[in-house]
């Protein structure tokens, strides 16, 4: 993950190099190490658009040899008839929308897991190869580009092509450093720890998938085209060959597929070895290497060369003194309870949700008013969690209907409704597990109800660290705090994004007497900010301290609501939780 | 297109599609119960096969008996693999990683030892064919069919019917709690890599049997095969052999109307569609 600062020596650096390159030819390079540095190019371009999708995002394509294989194809049929540059960009586009219409199709899939993203994407190369293979496009013997007219910059064809792979390769790594560090870069970094966290925080998962896919696809299709421009002859055996994404997925493994530049690494030491070392028993020995290093670096190096540089770099600098932690004075001078006013914030009516049969939710309506606790217990089953993810928008329910601040939001997917300013925690915390604490809490300030802009959610997520008690624990990974620490961090996360309903689901569990003290104040000072709440919890004597209300559900349905002292009298909830529904069948 | 050519394709989808299923089913296994995509599955197959090739060339040990160096080597290297893979704790995206790393040094080994260029297995043993009406039926073909089906089967009835198959699946369920319970987890995770590798074992020397052999041919097998193994629900022994049969026909077929160059899009056609209509399965 890049510094929160804004640091612009990598795009300067990447232009510094393009010059440097452009400029070889003039002092005369010789062809070999023209073609050599070209194949580097070529492969540092292919490998860092995997990563602008795969390596962010957490989802494997093996589709980049069909990517790849449009953008060659599309110089081979148009090459002789519009001028280069126009082939480069079809390439590339015609690429694009290969990747974003088997987005549209793959990401669509229900519960989509990674292999098998890895496989459908991989299938695409097959089946286009297939039909390439078999229609005019390529017929069968290949095509020759011999025809193609080529600029010649340098008074020389090889010359230009060398400069069209550079040009391909700073732009995919200058691409991979935009992303990386960008509003799309953050969002694919939540949704590869956890998909489903980084949806009900905001993230517009599904936009956000297709967008990486497009663009990382455009990257490899104008690699493509170029590179037919190299290889001057192409065929659909050599061009989709099962080889080509295998070792993309290799070289920005081996290299680090979380960071802009570690594919160009992985990219110059297997393609700088397959092109050093040819011929016969010297081209066996390099691939019995690459077989080698890619076993032990993935044993040994889980997030490659560009982990190893970033921990041995992070080591070296000093850590910066700790300021003392904030007085709490801050947290303590909360200001009184807003007022509850009697406007309703969100109502629900007659939500129904079954699961093969099982009635989990059977015609729930309730509503919540605007700076209000509601308290919902119920037996173990009784639907509390399956509410929450339905409010949150996690299940779509059968029926049913919900209003938010006066909106219809029935139809709204996760992302939405977080925007409109629901928040939830999860039972068991769901942390993004490769960002930081503080990393965690920016993604909800960033992508929930404020929207707020990245150094603005710095600042805020900040603030709310110290206000959990998380301050000190900002740069550590969600791995290294406890279960308490974890539950704060999902309030924190929750608070961040702005929330008007923030849902509690069971914070308290697990946690000890002491902690739980500390959780009640905490959520007393939650309700203070004039969120509403609605609160599941089992532990009784935080619910009768903080509800204003309370709900009881059993078996998907509400069978008592009102003041907390009287429905905990009612006899319908004395004997749901006592259990004389035993007797039922 | 004759009655008698469609039945011939049809046979000769159905001998593809056990070997698909036969390739399949050790795959499916570590797949499922291991967590390990095991690619280098396809060079123990190939491994075996080019074994198979020097034991029973020319004047050489009948295939049968090769079978029996063959079988026990191959689950030693299931074994070894299992052993070291664990040791890491290698989940289930660096598996794929990993074990394509081992293919690479395995198809370099191949070609150090044999050469890059095809050979082929020349052996007396089980040639030529059964004439039933008007359809030729490969006796080597037919051997292997058999075999192809009685794994599955057997390996199917041990996971549903005996104390270790029960104890494999509830490991897989929550390996945890079946360790408390007093399932040796670890054990059973190296037999069956081992049962996983013999069956590369038996693949690989079918595949001798039947093939023409180069090291690069290991990589043609991928696209094909794990589409089987995804089309049959991971797994599942059953599931992968009626997908093998499936896709086996359809590519026969489909090879048959058209050409037979578009026998590749076949089954990822078939996993799509049946995807689409079908999520759950898959």
């Amino acid at each position: 993950m890049g510094a929160p600062r804004k640091n612009y020596a990598a795009p300067a650096g990447i232009g510094a190099a393009a010059l440097g390159f452009a400029a070889l030819p003039m002092f005369g390079a010789w062809p070999f190490a023209e073609s050599f540095l070209y194949l580097l190019f070529f492969w540092i371009a292919l490998a860092t658009s995997w990563t602008v999708l795969s390596g962010y995002s957490g989802y494997v394509s093996f589709g980049h040899g069909a990517f790849y294989g449009v953008g060659v194809y599309a110089t081979a049929n148009l090459g002789a008839h519009v001028p280069v540059w126009l082939c480069l960009l079809a390439g590339g586009l015609l690429a694009a929308c290969l990747g974003a219409a088997a987005g549209l199709v793959v990401f669509r899939v229900k519960r989509l897991r990674g292999e098998l993203f890895a496989l459908l994407t991989l299938a695409l190369a097959i089946v286009l190869g297939t039909v390439i293979l078999n229609t005019p496009i390529d017929g069968g013997p290949g095509i020759s580009l011999m025809a193609v007219h080529l600029p010649r910059i340098y008074n020389n064809a090889s010359s230009t092509v060398y400069l069209l792979g550079m040009l391909a390769a700073m732009a995919s790594l200058a691409a991979a450093w935009a992303v990386q560090n960008s509003r799309l870069g953050r969002g694919l970094f939540a949704i590869a720890d956890d998909e489903d966290a980084a949806e009900i925080l905001g993230v517009p998962t599904l936009r956000f998938k297709i967008a990486a896919l497009a663009l990382s696809a455009f990257l490899a299709g104008a690699a493509g085209s170029v590179h037919a421009l190299f290889v001057s002859y192409v065929t659909v055996g050599e061009t989709f060959s099962i080889t080509v994404p295998l070792f993309v997925l290799l070289m920005s493994v081996l290299g680090g597929a979380r960071r802009w530049y570690g594919p160009a690494i992985g990219a110059v030491f297997v393609a700088g070895l397959t092109n050093l070392l040819v011929g016969g028993d010297w081209a066996l020995a390099a691939r019995a290497l690459i077989g080698f290093t890619l076993i032990v670096a993935t044993l040994y190096l889980p997030e490659g060369v560009a982990g190893l540089i970033e921990h041995k770099f992070r080591a070296r600098e000093k850590p910066e003194p700790r300021r003392a932690p904030m007085p709490a004075s801050a947290n303590d001078n909360a200001p009184a309870p807003a007022p509850i006013s009697g406007a309703p914030l969100l109502r629900i009516e007659d939500i129904r949700l079954a699961f093969r049969g099982v009635r989990a939710l059977d015609g729930v309506t309730l509503d919540i008013r605007e700076g209000e606790i509601l308290g919902l217990v119920g037996p173990n089953g009784s639907g509390k969690s399956t509410l929450i993810n339905v409010i949150s928008g996690f299940y779509r329910p059968d029926a049913g209907s919900l209003v938010f601040a006066g909106e219809d939001a029935s139809g709204d997917e996760g992302h939405r409704r977080a925007r409109r300013g629901i928040a939830r925690t999860f039972q068991i915390p769901r942390p993004f597990r490769r960002l930081t604490v503080l990393e965690n809490v920016v993604v909800a300030g960033e992508f929930g109800a404020r929207g707020l802009d990245h150094a603005a959610a710095l600042a805020c997520a900040r603030e709310l660290l110290e206000f959990v008690g998380l301050a000190e624990r900002a740069d550590a990974l969600p791995a290294a705090i406890n279960l308490h620490q974890r539950k704060f961090l999902e309030l924190a996360r929750a608070l961040a994004s702005g929330a008007r309903l923030i849902m509690l689901d069971e914070v308290l569990a697990g946690l000890t007497p002491s902690e739980i003290t500390t959780a009640i104040a905490m959520v007393r000072k939650i309700r203070a900010t004039g969120a509403a709440i609605l609160f599941v919890e089992h532990n009784m004597r935080a619910v009768l301290a903080l509800a204003d209300r309370l709900i009881v559900l059993n078996q998907g349905k509400i069978i008592a609501q009102g003041g907390p002292r009287a429905v905990i009298s009612d006899p319908a909830v004395i004997s749901a939780y006592l259990g004389d529904d035993d007797a039922q069948p | 297109m004759s009655a008698t050519l469609l039945g011939q394709s049809v046979l000769s989808g159905i001998f593809s599609g056990c070997l698909y299923a036969l390739l399949g089913l050790g795959l499916t296994l570590s797949w499922r119960y291991l967590k390990i995509i095991n690619l280098a599955h396809f060079a123990f197959i190939f491994l075996a096969a080019y074994l198979t090739y020097q034991l029973a060339g020319p004047g050489g040990r009948p295939p049968w008996l090769v079978l029996l160096i063959v079988v026990p080597l191959f689950f030693a290297l299931g074994v070894a693999q299992q052993a070291l893979l664990d040791h890491f704790k290698v989940d289930e995206f660096a598996s794929i990683i990993v074990t394509f790393g081992m293919t690479i040094l395995a198809e370099v080994f191949i070609q150090w030892i044999w050469s890059a260029d095809f050979v082929r297995l020349e052996t007396q043993f089980l040639r030529g064919s059964f004439e039933v009406g008007a359809f030729f039926l490969p006796k080597q073909e037919m051997l292997m069919a058999g075999a192809s089906l009685a794994l599955c089967a057997a390996t199917a009835g041990f996971l549903r019917f005996t104390w270790t198959g029960k104890a494999l699946r509830a490991s897989l369920d929550n390996p945890p709690i079946a360790a408390s319970y007093g399932v040796p987890g670890q054990r059973l995770a190296l037999m069956t890599a081992g049962a996983a590798g013999a069956l590369a074992g038996v693949g690989g020397a079918f595949m001798a049997l039947l093939f023409t052999l180069a090291p690069s041919q290991i990589y043609t097998w991928f696209g094909v095969v794990l589409a089987t193994v995804m089309l049959g629900g991971l797994g599942s022994a059953m599931g992968v052999f009626a997908a093998g049969l499936l896709i086996g026909v359809c590519e026969a077929v489909t090879m048959a109307l058209t050409a037979p160059a578009w026998a590749p899009v076949v089954p990822f056609t078939l996993l799509i569609v049946i995807l689409v209509l079908w999520p759950e399965r898959v």
